[in-house]
């Protein structure tokens, strides 16, 4: 046994497990983030995988990957580029390489190195064959050439297991070895194991032989000298969960019902990648959520309006091409001014898309994808975690100004994963319904015998300081009223088609929502140094790459001013003064200049677009690159981020400045 | 009519469809006035729409429930403005959805009588899917489909019900699509409660409508109604000093011949294929036209258990088992799993 292995402190790691979409590399994956996060790091996942439940074996496109960052410090991206790539075969290899810096640690798996799938992944020649070689195609990096699955297959042997059924535990080798070289914690996983595997004593066993043997094997064998130390990471002191954007979402609305009081009832059609909401939300009844898996997208809208009719938070919850199909009950809910909560996991688009893959591009179709001047306010979460506070807040504005929310989550966010600080209940916010209970009008009979004494219903008398009309459910005796689709007279909200009513209807309902301005907070500047003249605006998951990108520029010596919007409708009251007392304002999306255009329309700004749309995570040393050029250009300099730029030998984010 | 109680199926006793909405105090007695809201009625003159809106108005009150807790709700088209002229609660919706927004509203609140108001280009067309899925669920509503085989509000196009051949504004040579039987429709989706009855006869609509409105589970009642504007007199063969000539007016134990068959007609069988070979009388289309009367009545009214009862019950068995408050229950949810602390 070697006891003597060297043991170097590094800060960060960026860890990709990449293997065929049947190898368990998400199953992978999660573990080793279930560990580092108990193991106290600070973390950032990026989950990327195929649409196909079952691609080609062996087959480029069948790659599915997870990469994780690990830091002892806060960190924001899961990182640009992986410092270690386990690759299980050939495609994943093949796949995942031009994405590595010098230098990086490979760790391979011999065993699917065959002629088949070399073919399979465009490989004339077997690449490891020609290692050590100098010119050849892994000569930059460390490569472990082991056989993963041979040793798998040979340390549970003793469970009796077909060949093939044995190799299947080579993820958990692989994550054994994996977990050995980074010092993490084993417990987890094994209770894991056994809890997942309860029922099949063999592949049980067998799964956690290999992953003990992948750990011992890294102990023992020669081929690793080096176990590497990250150590926890010291963040605000609470209590912490690691946590995915769609479980985090999934609990605020769990929050929301419990802090308004209102049973919440979910209308949904399933569609990738917001299915998880539903499955989460199934498994709370007990908080009285209602879970209605409809027929069709327009049902799951339809049943949610129907539910918050009869007094409940009603819910839809899907992607692009859902909300394209809800868009006329969006438009219901907005005549009827009935609070429910709309929401988007954007994906990759137009059409179908990119079912698995993330992007932003859906902003506009959220503020104007309805016929009519129809206006919804629009939230959206920066980071997994976020994805709870920002529930917690569509719900609070949809239940106070009687109106659907647009809440507006991405697949990045939704799959992706971080440590989370839970919040304690007395800090989220009471949500009252306060339901109407009583006639709220002056009738013009009782009027001319001269009482004030309230004796009819108007359902849209509104609220002076919110604009809000009352939400007054079946069963409340003398506040009988109809409403629906058409325009309403104001105040006792009977058919109109008056010119001058439609004219101040439409204005009213606008003027409620940009009325929610006032209850937001001021928008948060972040700028250190106080002098930058170039403002990076975002909304959504760009969150973590523009601030990764903004520490970069700063560690560089330059500044730099960083702003993001959770509310995207209305936007914050204070935004157009604090864009104007900028030189230049970059606006990097996932789209191709949507929220720049909503700048420049409301406050003839030069926004200036940073864009990709490449259904993966913006990355932070391009964009860091990006900001330097702008910020030389506004301040007259030249601008080099030397090693904090895109040159750095190994592409990590960098810590922010202390 | 019989509101059949099922008794030889050896079922549990059949729950209404209105047992957990509240009613009136004993001794109050409701009225149709109250009933009528205060807008002016405004369909074409002479429209079937009033007469089922003056018999649904008067029914109501025998209903002996609280007005506040009835709720119809509608979708697009000239029927659907129906909940405007009723002083309950209402809802006009968007084209073809009303059953989808009733099935939320129902399953929501367990106290409330659902009514859905549509027409044949509301629910068979752009709101098929949502009428099929409804019945098959069997959510708790009664569905009101006013049939006039045309489209009205839109100003005379053919409908998914109107005959081959029809002649309207959008198919000047005769429309060539086969027209849907909403009857042998949701007994193909499986309706648990499927009747048709006609505009014009008062006493048979109203008893529909009581049975309807007893049955727990999804109710579709067909009404054929006369627009006398765009497809005036369709059923006036029904309708005329010969009616009963090409009437079969269905009744439990009525005979009924089908195709040299005969029998006599159970709404309770469960499997529904003689139901839906009645429902084939009076068509002449197709190779399952066969002609003779056009039956009007109760084809089928079986027991099954309601969408909205099991899914509230599972929300009910899952809360009988907690304690706690919910802003502890939730703190637990939270904190659930692998936590660390941190300081």
């Amino acid at each position: 046994m070697s006891q003597t292995k060297e043991v170097k402190q590094l800060d960060r790691v960026i860890i990709r497990f990449a293997g065929d979409s049947g190898d368990g590399m998400q199953l992978t994956g999660d573990r080793f983030t279930q560990e580092s996060a108990v193991f106290g790091n600070d973390l950032v996942t990026l989950p990327n995988f195929p649409a196909e439940i079952r691609a080609p074996q062996g087959t480029l496109p069948g790659v599915s990957s997870f990469q994780i960052h690990f830091a002892d410090h806060d960190i924001l991206t899961a990182g640009d580029r992986p410092d270690v790539l386990v690759a299980m075969n050939p495609a994943a290899l093949r796949a995942n390489l031009a994405e590595l810096p010098k230098g990086a640690t490979i760790i391979v798996d011999t065993h699917d190195f065959t002629k088949r799938n070399l073919d399979k992944a465009g490989y004339d020649a077997n690449p490891l064959d020609a290692l050590g070689e100098a010119g050849s195609a892994l000569a930059e990096f460390q490569v472990h050439a082991l056989d993963l699955t041979g040793m798998t297959v040979e340390a549970v042997k003793e469970f009796g297991l077909s060949r093939k059924d044995a190799g299947r535990a080579k993820n958990m080798f692989a994550l054994g070895l994996l977990s050995w070289m980074y010092g993490r914690p084993t417990e987890p996983t094994v209770a894991f194991l056994e809890r997942k595997f309860a029922k099949a004593a063999a592949i049980r066993d067998a799964n956690v032989t290999a992953f003990k043997a992948g750990w011992n094997f890294g102990e023992t064998t020669e081929t690793f000298v080096v176990q590497y130390e990250v150590k926890p990471a010291v963040l605000p002191s609470g209590t912490y969960r690691n946590i995915t954007g769609n479980l985090a979402l999934a609990y605020g609305l769990v929050a929301a019902g419990v802090r308004s009081g209102l049973p919440i009832m979910l209308g949904t059609y399933p569609i990738t990648p917001a299915s998880d909401i539903l499955h989460e939300l199934s498994k709370h009844k007990a908080f009285g959520i209602t879970t209605f898996q409809a027929e069709d997208e327009i049902a799951g809208i339809g049943a949610a309006i129907g539910a918050s009719f009869g007094g409940a938070l009603g819910v839809t919850s899907t992607s692009g091409p859902g909300i394209a199909l809800k868009s006329e009950a969006i438009g219901l809910a907005v005549m009827t001014e009935l609070p429910l909560i709309v929401i988007d996991v954007q994906r990759g688009g137009p059409s179908t898309g990119l079912p698995t893959k993330t992007e932003q591009a859906d902003l506009l179709q959220a503020m104007y994808g309805r016929n009519g001047e129809a206006p919804v306010p629009i939230v959206a979460p920066q980071s997994p975690g976020d994805c709870f506070a920002a529930a917690v807040e569509a719900a609070r504005i949809a239940v106070t100004y009687r109106t659907p929310v647009m809440l507006l989550s991405d697949g990045y966010l939704a799959n992706g994963s971080e440590p989370w600080q839970i919040p304690s209940i007395e800090d989220l916010p009471t949500i009252d319904p306060a339901f109407a209970t009583a006639p709220n009008h002056v009738s013009a009979k009782s009027a001319a015998e001269g009482s004030s004494e309230p004796d009819e219903f108007w359902p849209y008398l509104r609220d002076p300081e919110t604009l809000a009309r009352p939400w007054a459910v079946p069963g409340t005796a003398g506040l009988e009223h109809r409403i629906g689709g058409l325009e309403k007279a104001d105040g006792h909200g009977n058919i109109s088609y008056d010119p001058a009513n439609h004219d101040l209807m439409v204005r009213t309902r606008q003027a409620k929502i940009e009325r929610i301005a006032d209850s937001l907070p001021p928008l948060q500047v972040e700028d250190p140094s106080g002098e930058a003249r170039v403002l990076v605006i975002g909304w959504g998951s760009t969150y973590g790459p523009i601030g990764a990108a903004a520490r970069r520029v700063r560690r560089a010596g330059y500044k730099v001013a960083t702003t993001h919007l959770r509310h995207l409708n209305p936007l914050p009251k204070d935004l157009g003064d604090i864009l104007r007392s900028y030189d230049k304002v970059l606006v990097p999306e996932m789209n191709l200049g949507q929220l720049s255009k909503m700048l420049r329309a409301e406050y003839l700004v030069d926004a200036i677009g940073y864009n990709h749309v490449r259904g993966l995570p913006l990355k932070a040393a391009e964009l860091a690159e990006a900001i330097g050029n702008l910020v030389g250009e506004a301040e007259g300099i030249d601008v080099d981020l030397g090693e904090h730029g895109l040159n750095l030998p190994s592409d990590h984010e960098e810590a922010p400045t202390r | 009519m019989s509101t059949s109680t099922n008794a030889d199926l050896g079922l549990p006793t059949l729950r209404s469809g209105t047992e957990l909405v509240p009613a009136v105090e004993e001794g109050t007695t409701q009225t149709a006035k109250e009933f009528s809201s205060d807008q002016e009625v405004r369909w074409c003159p002479g429209c079937g729409d009033y007469a089922v809106l003056k018999a649904v108005q008067s029914f109501l009150p025998d209903l002996g429930l609280r007005r506040e807790n009835i709720v119809f709700v509608s979708g697009i088209g000239c029927s659907s403005r129906f909940p405007y002229y009723l002083d309950t609660f209402g809802m006009h919706s968007i084209h073809g959805r009303a059953p989808s927004i009733a099935t939320g509203l129902a399953t929501a609140r367990e106290d409330l009588s659902v009514w859905v108001v549509t027409g044949d280009g509301d629910a068979l067309s752009i709101g098929g899917n949502h009428l099929i899925h409804a019945l098959r669920r069997n959510v708790n509503m009664t569905i009101l489909l006013f049939n006039n085989r045309i489209y009205g509000l839109t100003k005379g196009q053919y409908s998914p019900t109107s005959e081959v051949g029809k002649i309207t504004k959008s198919t000047p040579v005769g429309s060539v699509d086969h027209p849907f039987n909403p009857i042998s429709l949701a007994l193909g989706a499986e309706g648990t409660f499927v009747a048709r009855t006609i505009d014009s006869d008062r006493k048979h609509l109203t008893a529909v409508l009581a049975a309807a409105a007893a049955h727990r589970g999804t109710s579709l009642v067909e009404i054929y109604q006369n627009c006398p504007i765009f497809n005036d007199g369709a059923f006036d063969a029904i309708k005329g000093p010969e009616a009963a000539d090409h009437l079969l007016r269905l009744e439990p134990g009525v005979e009924v011949t089908v195709n040299g068959r005969t029998w006599a007609h159970d709404p309770t069988a469960v499997d529904p294929g003689d139901q839906f070979a009645i429902s084939r009388l009076g068509e002449t289309a197709g190779p399952l036209g066969h002609g003779g009367p056009i039956p009007i009545g109760i084809f089928r009214q079986v027991e099954r258990p309601t969408y909205d009862d099991l899914a509230r019950g599972q929300v009910a068995h899952a809360q009988a088992g907690v304690s706690g408050s919910p802003d502890d229950r939730l703190t637990a949810l939270l904190r659930a799993g692998d936590t660390w602390n941190v300081g």
